[in-house]
C-alpha cells in the first residue's frame, strides 16, 4: 500500500523509521507478555501483572499524544481540550462496563446501575440504551468525541478563530464538560463516575489474561493508529495539513478551503482520542469527572512537547517518558510531581522548543529550515 | 464661700444621694422578692412573678432567664444566679439581679428554679408588659416585633392598650400593622379587614404577603367572608401590588448580585485585559497571580492580628507589589524569551501556574485558610424588609470600579500608559523613539499581575482563600476579555458587568453549574458571530 504513495513525498528514511518503530513497539509488548505468562514468577525476569497493566495505561496514553500530536504539531492548532474527547470514549466504554455488572452490584438490581438505584430512577434513561452491547460502545466511543469534534471545530474553523483563541475555547469546552458531568441529574454517576466493573465481554477484568490481552489489544491499536497517521500524514491531504501549520492564509489564497482540512483532521484526531479513553477505562477500573480537567488535557500536551511535536514517535516517547517519570516520581515524593512538572513546562517550551527528538538532532516533519510561524 | 453657694451645692448633692438610696434599696427589694422563688413551691411561685412585674425592666433579665430555664439558686448561699451552660463542669454564672459576674460554679451546686408552661405563660405576658411600657422606643419596638410573629389574644389586649399612649411614630405604626395584621386574620367583618388591608397596604414584611394570600384562598374558598365584591377587589389589588413589588425587589435582588459577581470578573479581568488585551501575551499563570494576592492578605492578617480594622489598607498595596513583583520575575525568566510564540507561552506560563499552587501548598497547606473580614465590611445595608445589599460586595463592586478607573486613567494619561500602548502597537518603531521596550514589557506586565493581586485582597473578602482560588476564575477572566474585545478596556468593562448579570440571572431557571456552562457555550458560539468581541479593537495599525 505504502508504495502507491510513493511519489517523492517522503523518504526511504521515513518508511524505515515507521517499521522500525512499528517492529519495535510489537515485539517489545509481545516480550514483555510473553515475560509474564510464560517465565516463573521466581525468574528475575518474569514481568508483574501490575506492570503489564501500567504499560496498558501507558500505551492508551501514548494514542491521546498521538491523537494531540496530529493536530499540534501538523496542524498547528494547540487544542487544550483533548482530555475531553479521551474522556468521552472512556465514559462510552464505561457505560457498557457498568450495565455488564448486572445484578451484582451492591443493590442487586437486575438492569440499573447502583447509582441510579441510589437516586431512586426505575428505568434507564433514552442515552444508556443500546450501550449493553460491546460493539456499539465502541463504536459510540469513536463516534461520540468525533461528532462533538465535528461540531465545535467547524463552528470555530469556519469562523477563523485560530491559535490562543481556539486553545481558551477548547480549555472551556472540557471545563464546561466537567462541571456537567459532576452533575448527578447528568446520568453518569455524578462526581464518583463510573467504577465497580466486573467484566468484559464475559471475561473477569481482575484476571491476569485478560489484562495480558487488554494490554496487548492496546499495543496492536497504537500501532494501527500509528500506520493511520502516517498514511495520512504522509499523502497529500497531510502535506496541505502541513502547509496550512506553517502559513494559513497563502494556503487559503491558493483555493485550499482550509477550515474542511482542518475540521477533518480534528475529528481524526477526536476518534483516536477517544478510541483511547475506551481502552484505557476497562485497565483502570474507573472513569470518573476529574479526567475532563482542564489540567490533564494541558498535561497531554506537554507529554508531546517533551517527545518533540511534528514527529508521530515523539509523542509517543514523550507520553511514555513523562508518565513513567510520573509514576515513579509520585512514588517517592508524593508533594514535589506538580514542582517537576511545572518546571517541565518552562523548560521545554524556552530549551526545547523541539523536544527530546529534537535534542537527537531529528527535524520535525517537513518543515525543513522555513520560517515556521507558530499560531 | 457664701451662704447661698452653700445651699446651691446642697441641692444639687440631696437628690444624688437620695437617687443612689433609692436605687439600693429597691435593688434589696427586688433581691428580697426573687430570693422567695428559691424556696418556693410552684403554687406559690406565680404571685411572686406577679409581684416581679412592678420592678418594671430591672427584673427582665432575671424573667428572660427563667423564662429560658437558666435560673438557679446557689446552694451554699440562696443566691439567685443566670448560668447559661449545660456542661456539668466550671458553669460561667452571673448574679440575676445585679448581673455581676460570679465565680464559675458546677452544676451540682446549682438548683434550677422550676417553671411550667402555664407560668412561662405568664412570664412571657409580663415580659411584653414591661417591656411594652418601656420609657425606650427601641425596647417598645423590639417587643412589638416579637408579637407581630406570635401573635396571641393576650398580646392583641397588650397592644390595643398601649397604642393609646404611644408617642413614637415607628412603634405606633408597627401596632398598627400588626393590629391590622390580627383583624386580616381573625376578623369576619368586611369592613374591619378592608380597613386592615389599607393599613396593610405595600408593607413589604412577608408575614404581610403570606396573610393576604391566605386571606384571599380562604375568601375564594368561601370560608369566611361573605360575598363582597369591592372587598374582594380590593384585597385582589392589595395582594397583586405587593406581589408586583416582591418580584421587583427580587429581581433587583437578582441584579446587585449579578453585579457584583460581575465585579468581581472586572477585577479578575482587569489584569488580563493589561497582559493579554494589550501586551498579548498569554498569561495561565493570571489565576495563581489572584490567589497570591489573598494569600497577602492572610498573612497582613497574620503579621497584625490586633489591627484587622486597618489590614485591608495595608494588604491592598503589599498585594499589588508581591503580585506585581512575580509577575515581574516571569516576564523576565520566562515570557521575555518566548516572545511571538503565543502558544509556547501558553504552555510555560501554564508550568509557572503549577509551580506557584504547588509552592503554596507546601508553604501553607492544602487547605483553605479563613480571611477575617474586618466589621465595616459585615452586615448590609437595609433598603427594606426583603432588599439588602450586603456591605463586602457593595464595596467589592465600588473598589473594582475604582481600580478600573484608575488603570484607564494610567494607560490613558500618563506617560507609563502612552509607552505601553506604544509599544504595543508597533516594538520596532517605538524603539526606534527611544523608548526602553524591555522595562516597558516588564512594567507593563508588572501592572497587569499586581491587578491580579488585588484582584486577590477583594476574593478574600468573599471566598474561601486556598490554593486553587485562582484556577475557578482564569478561565472566567479570558472570556471576560475576550467576549469584550481583546485590547479595549471598556470591553472588558462591558463585558463583566453583563456575564455576571446573565449568570445571576440564568441561576434561578438552570441552577448554578448548568448556568456557568450555558454561559460558556454562550460565549463559544458568541465568538464564532463576532470573532473580535463585542467592541473590536479599532485601529490604524495592520495585525
Amino acid at each position: 500500500m505504502i508504495s502507491s504513495y510513493k511519489r517523492g513525498w517522503y523518504s526511504e528514511n521515513k518508511i524505515k523509521s515507521l517499521y522500525g518503530f512499528l517492529s519495535f513497539l510489537l515485539v517489545l509488548s509481545g516480550a514483555v507478555s510473553f515475560c509474564n505468562v510464560y517465565i516463573p514468577r521466581e525468574s528475575p525476569l518474569h514481568v508483574e501483572i501490575f506492570t503489564i497493566t501500567l504499560l496498558g495505561k501507558y500505551l492508551c496514553l501514548a494514542i491521546l499524544a498521538l491523537s494531540i500530536d496530529i493536530v499540534w504539531g501538523y496542524c498547528g492548532i494547540l487544542s487544550l481540550g483533548h482530555g475531553a474527547f479521551f474522556a468521552l470514549g472512556g465514559y462510552a466504554m464505561g457505560m457498557h462496563l457498568m450495565l455488564q455488572i448486572g445484578d451484582r452490584g451492591v443493590y442487586g438490581h437486575p438492569t440499573l446501575p447502583d447509582f441510579m438505584v441510589f437516586l431512586n430512577w426505575s428505568e434507564l434513561p433514552w442515552f444508556w440504551v443500546g450501550f449493553d452491547s460491546f460493539w456499539f460502545a465502541l463504536f459510540c466511543s469513536a463516534l461520540l468525541p468525533g461528532v462533538l469534534a465535528f461540531v465545535f471545530g467547524w463552528l470555530a474553523f469556519r469562523s477563523r478563530v485560530t491559535g490562543v483563541y481556539f486553545s481558551i475555547i477548547t480549555q472551556a469546552l472540557t471545563y464546561a464538560l466537567m462541571l456537567a458531568f459532576f452533575r448527578n441529574e447528568m446520568g453518569f454517576g455524578g462526581n464518583n463516575g463510573l467504577t465497580d466493573f466486573k467484566d468484559i465481554l464475559g471475561f473477569d477484568l481482575q484476571s491476569d489474561a485478560v489484562r495480558v490481552s487488554l494490554f496487548l489489544c492496546t499495543a496492536m491499536t497504537l500501532s494501527v493508529a500509528y500506520y493511520l497517521c502516517f498514511l495520512l500524514m504522509e499523502s497529500k491531504f497531510g502535506r496541505v495539513v502541513l502547509a496550512i501549520r506553517d502559513s494559513e492564509e497563502r494556503v487559503r489564497f491558493l483555493g485550499y478551503q482550509t477550515e474542511i482540512y482542518k475540521v477533518a483532521v480534528f475529528v481524526f484526531s477526536a476518534i483516536l482520542a477517544g478510541i483511547a479513553g475506551a481502552l484505557y477505562v476497562p485497565q483502570v477500573g474507573i472513569i470518573n469527572p476529574g479526567e475532563f480537567a482542564p489540567l490533564n488535557s494541558i498535561e497531554a500536551v506537554i507529554w508531546v512537547a517533551v517527545g518533540g511535536r511534528g514527529v508521530l514517535y515523539g509523542a509517543v516517547i514523550g507520553a511514555v517518558l513523562v508518565n513513567f517519570a510520573k509514576t515513579r516520581f509520585t512514588a517517592l515524593f508524593p508533594e514535589e510531581w506538580l514542582f517537576v512538572l511545572g518546571a517541565l513546562f518552562v523548560l521545554v517550551t524556552i530549551f526545547l522548543p523541539r523536544g527530546l527528538i529534537g535534542l537527537a538532532g531529528d527535524r520535525p516533519s517537513n518543515s525543513g529550515e522555513t520560517s515556521r510561524r507558530e499560531f | 464661700m457664701s451662704i447661698k453657694n452653700r445651699y446651691l451645692i446642697l441641692l444639687i448633692l440631696i437628690p444624688w444621694t437620695c437617687l443612689s438610696h433609692f436605687a439600693a434599696a429597691w435593688e434589696r427589694d427586688l433581691r428580697d422578692k426573687a430570693s422567695l422563688l428559691a424556696q418556693a413551691s410552684l403554687r406559690e411561685t406565680p404571685g411572686i412573678v406577679a409581684d416581679l412585674e412592678t420592678f418594671g425592666e430591672p427584673a427582665l433579665p432575671l424573667l428572660e432567664a427563667m423564662l429560658n430555664g437558666n435560673l438557679h439558686s446557689r446552694r451554699s448561699d440562696k443566691r439567685l444566679v443566670i448560668a447559661d451552660s449545660q456542661s456539668a463542669e466550671q458553669i460561667p454564672i452571673i448574679d440575676a439581679v445585679t448581673a455581676e459576674k460570679l465565680q464559675d460554679s458546677r452544676k451540682r451546686l446549682l438548683t434550677k428554679v422550676r417553671v411550667n408552661n402555664q407560668l412561662r405563660k405568664q412570664i412571657r405576658r409580663i415580659i411584653s408588659r414591661i417591656t411594652l411600657g418601656s420609657p425606650n422606643a427601641s425596647v417598645r419596638h423590639k417587643a412589638v416585633d416579637n408579637m407581630l410573629y406570635n401573635l396571641n389574644p393576650q398580646s392583641i389586649g397588650l397592644l390595643a392598650e398601649a397604642k393609646k399612649i404611644e408617642t413614637d411614630r415607628d412603634v405606633l405604626k408597627l401596632i398598627n400593622l400588626t393590629l391590622a395584621i390580627n383583624d386580616l386574620r381573625t376578623s369576619d367583618e368586611s369592613q374591619v379587614l378592608l380597613d386592615a388591608t389599607n393599613t396593610v397596604r405595600g408593607n413589604l414584611e412577608p408575614i404581610v404577603f403570606n396573610t393576604i394570600s391566605t386571606l384571599l384562598r380562604q375568601h375564594e374558598a368561601n370560608q369566611r367572608i361573605q360575598d363582597d365584591e369591592f372587598f374582594l377587589r380590593q384585597i385582589k389589588r392589595v395582594h397583586a401590588e405587593l406581589q408586583t413589588k416582591i418580584k421587583f425587589y427580587q429581581l433587583a435582588e437578582r441584579f446587585y448580585y449579578g453585579l457584583s459577581l460581575g465585579s468581581v470578573l472586572l477585577l479578575a479581568a482587569s489584569g488580563l485585559a493589561i497582559t493579554f488585551g494589550v501586551m498579548r501575551v498569554i498569561n495561565m499563570a493570571h489565576g495563581e497571580l489572584i490567589m497570591l494576592g489573598a494569600y497577602t492578605t492572610y498573612v497582613v492578617q497574620l503579621i497584625m492580628p490586633s489591627y484587622i480594622e486597618f489590614s485591608i489598607y495595608v494588604a491592598i498595596p503589599c498585594a499589588f507589589l508581591v503580585s506585581g513583583g512575580v509577575g515581574i520575575m516571569i516576564e523576565r525568566f520566562v515570557i521575555r524569551f518566548l516572545r511571538d510564540r503565543p502558544l509556547e507561552t501558553l504552555l510555560a506560563t501554564f508550568g509557572v501556574s503549577l509551580i506557584l499552587q504547588q509552592s503554596v501548598r507546601s508553604l501553607f497547606s492544602p487547605l483553605n485558610r479563613q480571611v477575617s473580614n474586618p466589621d465595616w465590611l459585615s452586615g448590609s445595608l437595609e433598603i427594606n424588609p426583603i432588599f439588602a445589599l450586603t456591605y463586602n460586595r457593595l464595596y467589592i463592586l465600588l473598589f473594582a470600579l475604582i481600580v478600573f478607573a484608575n488603570l484607564v486613567l494610567i494607560i490613558k494619561k500618563t506617560d507609563l500608559g502612552l509607552q505601553i500602548r506604544a509599544v504595543s502597537q508597533n516594538r520596532e518603531m517605538a524603539k526606534c523613539m527611544g523608548i526602553k521596550t524591555d522595562w516597558v514589557d516588564a512594567l507593563t506586565f508588572g501592572l497587569g499581575s499586581g491587578l491580579a493581586g488585588l484582584a486577590g485582597v477583594a476574593l478574600s473578602q468573599i471566598t474561601n482563600v486556598g490554593p486553587n482560588l485562582g484556577q475557578a476564575y482564569i478561565i472566567d477572566s479570558f472570556m471576560v476579555v475576550v467576549f469584550g474585545g481583546v485590547g479595549n478596556l471598556y470591553g472588558t468593562l462591558v463585558g463583566g458587568f453583563s456575564l455576571g448579570v446573565i449568570n445571576k440571572f440564568l441561576e434561578p431557571i438552570a441552577g448554578t453549574v448548568l448556568s456557568n456552562i450555558i454561559v460558556l457555550i454562550f460565549i463559544v458560539f458568541f465568538i464564532q458571530l463576532r470573532p473580535s468581541g463585542l467592541f473590536p479593537e479599532t485601529s490604524r495599525v495592520s495585525k
